[in-house]
């Protein structure tokens, strides 16, 4: 491998506010090498890309592009030095089609070309192996295929250093095989490759180096070969840690929720559920897997009252439930909590306080027409202490706390109303593993007491762990509900892909 | 170079001296357009001062001015709350003072008391009707409810105009186009010499400062404006909220209306909301959506509005004087939020090496 | 008497038109600019004002729009720069507008345009086109301003749909985000369109003022700034539609003294055009598709630094 370095960061600094995101960073890639930077969400790993993209200035520290010192002030000047990099939330304009996103921002000719852009496409299309449709609009576009334009938008742009930030965070095992073979063409094409992520076994499957980061630090570089999934979680973590997730054995009770032929459209009027049909029972974690935007996210509002279905039933205590508003859910003593995905847009008011936030359902149930915020006091230092938040009082804006406790307030909100049914959507997205883990404890507690568990997850390993059964969505139809322990991560793969397994 | 930094020590005194601070700016620039317009910026501030406060007289003009803002942005504040930009208040007025007129001018065989309190209801539900139409099409269609508000102003004074030139003609005024004046039964007291209208006004000041803080109702709308889906997600009935609220909203503009019809100019005409609807928008915003600070903001623009009139007839300085010098605080006010939201630190640029 | 009808149609769509493009532009840059009426009374009083001076039609329209300009210039800073909320920052700009042109117009009150500008507005016939029956005397033959706004309106579309530009205009307003990933200077892109949107307004609030009214009246634009807002919502962001919605509400402006001869109260006929923009927009909402949606970062103020 030749040793040419393309891209060599030195003492990178960086605070936002009181927040120290990078702090002497030091980071190197060499052409045609695959880079893994590795670390815990909060890492500095996005903040330190976002730097050699242009789109942060540091605060301090130098950085070097193909042996030339470069300052960036816009992602623009980060371009012209042929620095691309495929944002993990991908940013592509909706309206627009695959070719008018790639030649975004562009110089060139006042009016465009549509023909001999087209064929530029192609060109690198076929010479990377990426297939798309130049015309295509984004908003009509699969998961996979707005990645590869994200993809060909950089290497249309002439880059040869590519930064991927989590790119296999929403994509099946097959997809990521895919994704993974583009990556190899590109560094056998002389590009240097920087793949951000969490995931210890894609860093050793397709990593020459791996940079660690730890609290805005850099902890360690290492070789691949020379290094184990072991040695790097520790390094990650900082400290030796157990990454097993428990699965407490209980015997399954009654059937809780019993969902039939659920079937749902969207604003345009797609399929987004497809005559699911499933049973919830007491004392399990039942998982749902799925590509991002297969009908989770609706199947959870579904059952809490907040998504309008079109047909089919939802039962608990043998009185169907479907089509009541959640307060005449709340009203019937259904206890059924629901952890949504957005925590702070939808599971709690973010300029509020703790109080104002436990009182959002309890204040249904309050009688008179005014609040009573004294007893609600006390229930939110009871739960301070038992949930261990980290928050300066319980009159404090619940955002300006980490994320991490953000979460513990809405599950232990949830928790304390003693739900007969829970449901969790991407619980610990955005937590570090530490607080993962507690998480992952509140919910097996649960279990535990009876509590039926619905888990919305998006890293199979985790489904694998912690749930007892695993149920796959795909274009909002059951391709398959299967045991946990009896089940690989790609047949998983296989049923997200919408191929229907029996088990 | 400087760059700019999310403040996280911001305490409420320091956002207040912010404010304080950025309308001492604002009458700075207006007094910097005074003196380009060819006066004396301390002589003008001054007379506009004495003009709003010199005399006992004045002060009761002033406050009299102030009863409507106060009212008005009382019930713009409930709207502005759900982040509903209710710009109707204009409009309202009108439709409360039409409805309130209408009583007035028919039943005025009613015991003095009795015809007030019907007055008082129906002006308030005439405003609170005018509000419950474009709330009623957000909540259904989801129309934006500023331009819906602002055509309804528009519809609302070519209605009283309509009145005023055809069916409501006073046949009494010899062919001048005008509403017969309110029989006395029609016509509120005064208390210290101010109509009572403001002592309703401090009432409802006081009851919705408490609903808004300690009620239910005033937490789900809170709730609502925060984040809809949020309400949704607790089992708020979103759509009821909104029509409640923004019923009580224009209502409290309807009552002014009906203030105003009977206290200050006796009688309906198309010019008696006097821009208090969009003037209110002002001290809405500049209060911070708080109702205590509504009533010295609003005594202050009232103080302006008196003060402009009077300095057309001692400098001949145009009276949309006022309104210029009230939205140029109104910007530089806006403007301040930024700084009390961010701060700006210079760049370290000593410390990056260059090679 | 029909084509007369409608040759004034035109006339009273025109300052709708340019405040329609103006918001349209504004609108694609992701920020929702309530000052329309604001931006053209100072266009307006600014226009009159130099034309009363200079007698100098092109002086007078220059002035407009670099009045509409510097009042949009002000929503900007609040709106780009200090990341104001643009629906109060834009009512302020509006209760400015009125505010100023009032008291600048008080002196313009009663005063006439020397004849050069009126003659310089009269019409204009467009030879050959201006013979086709009917529409030809309607459509091409009237004064040069109103030819201006055609070829605005067909500008704006090309500059939108063809042009790299505009392409990266409509990224701005989609998705900020993404077009300053992508090397879009995404404040200047919102600065030049926000000034461009107030020039326009400024314009058409010039044409009220010197070509169709043309005399200073207080508050002379009576609402057709708000029309204007909600014409860029009826014609679903596409300065194409643009050009007819215009139009249509210029007809319903004038329709009132048509009518007055079937004896129906002028204050009620007077009502017509803020009516019939309540039905539309209503209407307007209650269809909804990925292409006639609004921008998707519209009112969103966009941080590069935000976390």
């Amino acid at each position: 491998m030749q040793q040419e370095v393309f891209v060599q960061m030195n003492n990178i600094c960086k605070t936002f506010g009181s927040v120290r995101a990078n702090y002497n960073i030091n980071f190197s890639v060499n052409k045609g090498e695959i880079h893994a930077l590795l670390g815990e969400n909060g890492a500095g790993k996005s903040t330190l890309m976002n730097m050699l993209s242009g789109i942060y200035k540091p605060d301090s520290g130098s950085v070097f592009i193909h042996g030339k010192a470069v300052k960036f002030n816009s992602p623009k000047d980060a371009i012209n030095q042929k620095i691309g990099m495929i944002h993990q939330h991908y940013k592509l304009v909706e309206v627009q089609s695959a070719k008018a996103n790639i030649i975004l921002g562009q110089a060139g000719s006042l009016f465009v070309n549509e023909k001999k852009i087209s064929s530029e496409i192609k060109a690198i299309s076929e010479n990377y192996g990426i297939p798309i449709d130049p015309d295509k609009k984004v908003y009509n576009m699969s998961i996979g295929e707005k990645q590869s334009v994200e993809i060909l938008k950089v290497l249309y742009q002439g880059a040869d250093i590519l930064i991927m930030d989590e790119p296999t965070a929403v994509l099946t095992p097959q997809e990521t095989e895919k994704l993974f073979k583009i990556i190899k063409n590109m560094a056998k094409e002389g590009c240097a490759v920087i793949i951000i992520t969490h995931k210890l076994h894609e860093v050793m499957a397709i990593s020459d180096r791996v940079t660690v980061l730890h609290k805005g630090t850099t902890v360690a570089t290492v070789k691949t070969k020379a290094s184990s999934p072991k040695e790097l979680t520790d390094l990650m973590v900082g400290k030796a840690v157990n990454l097993s997730i428990k699965r407490p054995q209980v015997n399954r009770g009654n059937a809780a929720l019993k969902i039939a032929d659920l079937v749902a459209y969207d604003q345009d009027k797609v399929k987004v559920l497809d005559g699911v049909s499933f049973d919830l029972f007491e004392g399990e974690i039942l998982g749902v897997a799925g590509v991002v935007g297969s009908g989770q996210k609706e199947l959870c509002e579904a059952i809490a009252g907040l998504y309008a279905v079109n047909s089919g039933s939802i039962t608990y205590n043998a009185e169907n439930i479907l089509g009541l508003s959640p307060r005449a859910i709340i009203k019937r003593g259904i206890t059924m909590s629901f952890i949504p995905e957005d925590r702070l847009g939808m599971g709690l008011v973010a300029s509020m306080d703790m109080v104002d936030n436990y009182l959002l359902k309890a204040h249904h149930n309050q009688t008179g027409i005014f609040l009573k915020r004294k007893p609600i006091m006390a229930k939110c230092e009871h739960m301070i202490n038992q949930l261990e938040i980290k928050t300066p009082g319980i009159h404090h804006p619940i955002k300006q706390l980490s994320g991490g406790n953000i979460q513990k307030v809405l599950i232990g909100r949830e928790i304390e109303t003693n739900p007969h049914v829970l449901i969790t959507a991407y619980a610990v997205r955005g937590l570090d593993i530490g607080a993962s883990h507690t998480i992952y404890d509140l919910i097996n507690d649960q279990k535990q007491k009876g509590v039926a568990v619905l888990f919305i997850g998006e890293d199979l390993d985790v489904l694998l762990e912690l749930c007892d059964r695993i149920m796959v969505l795909c274009d909002g139809k059951i391709t398959g509900i299967v045991k946990a322990d009896a089940v690989t991560k790609e047949e998983l793969g296989l049923m997200m892909a919408g191929e229907a397994i029996s088990c | 170079m400087l760059r700019m930094v999310k403040r996280t020590d911001m305490t409420s005194d320091k956002a207040a001296l912010i404010r304080v601070f950025s309308i001492l700016c604002a009458l700075f620039t207006a007094g910097l357009f005074i003196a380009i317009m060819g006066h004396n910026p301390i002589h003008v501030f001054s007379s506009m001062f004495m003009g709003a406060f010199g005399s006992v007289f004045r002060i009761k003009d002033t406050l009299t001015i102030s009863i409507p803002l106060i009212l008005t942005s009382v019930g713009i504040m409930i709207a502005f709350k759900m982040k509903f930009w209710n710009i109707g208040g204009e409009g309202q007025i009108l439709m409360g003072a039409f409805f309130a007129s209408f009583i007035a001018l028919n039943f005025d065989s009613v015991p003095k008391p009795l015809l007030l309190l019907m007055m008082f209801i129906a002006g308030f539900i005439g405003g609170g009707l005018w509000a419950l139409l474009p709330a009623f099409l957000k909540v259904k269609f989801d129309t934006n409810e500023t331009i819906i508000t602002l055509m309804l102003n528009y519809i609302a004074i070519k209605w009283i105009t309509y009145l005023q030139y055809g069916p409501w003609k006073d046949p009494k005024s010899m062919g001048f186009p005008k509403i017969a004046n309110f029989s006395d039964a029609a016509i509120l007291p005064k208390i210290l010499g101010v109509h009572a209208g403001w002592l309703i006004t401090l009432v409802i000041v006081v009851v919705v400062a408490v609903m808004m803080k300690y009620s239910k109702k005033g937490y789900e709308i809170a709730v609502v404006g925060e984040s809809i889906d949020t309400a949704k997600y607790s089992g708020i009935n979103v759509n009821r909220v909104i029509l409640s609220a923004l019923f009580v909203s224009g209502g409290l503009c309807g009552i002014v209306g009906m203030m105003e019809a009977s206290a200050v100019n006796q009688t309906l005409t198309a010019s008696l909301s006097a821009g208090y609807g969009y003037t209110a928008i002002i001290t809405t915003w500049l209060s911070a959506l708080n109702a205590a600070v509504i009533i010295p903001v609003s005594i202050l623009f009232a103080a302006m509005i008196k003060g402009g009139s009077f300095i057309q007839t001692a400098f001949q300085i145009p009276q949309a004087a006022a309104d210029v010098l009230q939205s140029i605080i109104l910007f530089f006010v806006i403007g301040s939020e930024f700084f009390v939201q961010y701060k700006l630190v210079p760049k370290s640029s000593k410390k990056e090496e260059r090679t | 008497m029909i084509t007369a009808f409608f040759t004034a149609v035109i006339i009273a769509g025109t300052p709708l038109l340019f405040a329609t493009l103006g918001e349209l532009i504004t609108e694609k840059a992701g920020h929702l600019n309530l000052g329309v009426e604001g931006m053209m009374l100072i266009g307006a009083v600014a226009g009159f004002g130099v034309g009363l001076y200079t007698s100098n039609p092109i002086f007078a329209m220059i002035a407009a729009m670099i009045a509409g300009a510097a009042s949009a210039l002000i929503y900007g800073f609040l709106t780009v720069t200090l990341r104001a909320n643009q629906v109060v920052s834009g009512l302020s700009l509006t209760i400015f507008g009125t505010g100023l042109s009032s008291y600048i117009g008080t002196a313009f009150v009663g005063q006439k345009l020397s004849e050069g500008i009126i003659n310089f507005y009269n019409p204009v016939a467009i030879p050959l086109l201006s013979e086709i029956p009917f529409i030809g005397q309607i459509v091409f033959n009237q004064d040069i301003f109103i030819y201006f706004g055609y070829l605005l309106a067909v500008l704006v579309g090309i500059y939108l749909y063809k042009t790299r530009l505009g392409q990266n205009l409509v990224a701005v307003g989609e998705n900020p985000a993404a077009a300053d990933a992508s090397g879009i200077n995404v404040n200047l892109y919102k600065y030049v369109h926000i000034l461009m949107g107030g020039a326009l307004c400024g314009l058409g609030g010039a044409y009220l003022s010197i070509v169709e009214v043309p005399q200073w009246q207080d508050n002379i634009t009576a609402g057709r700034g708000w029309i204007a807002i909600a014409l860029v919502i009826f014609c679903k962001w596409n300065p194409y539609k643009a050009l007819f919605g215009a139009y249509l509400f210029g007809g319903l402006s004038i329709i009132g003294f048509r009518l007055q001869q079937f004896n129906i109260s002028q204050n009620l006929l007077d009502m017509l055009p803020y009516l019939v923009t309540i039905i539309v927009l209503v209407l307007s909402s209650v269809k909804h598709s990925k292409e006639s949606a609004p921008p998707q970062g519209l009112s969103v103020p966009y941080f590069r630094e935000e976390r």
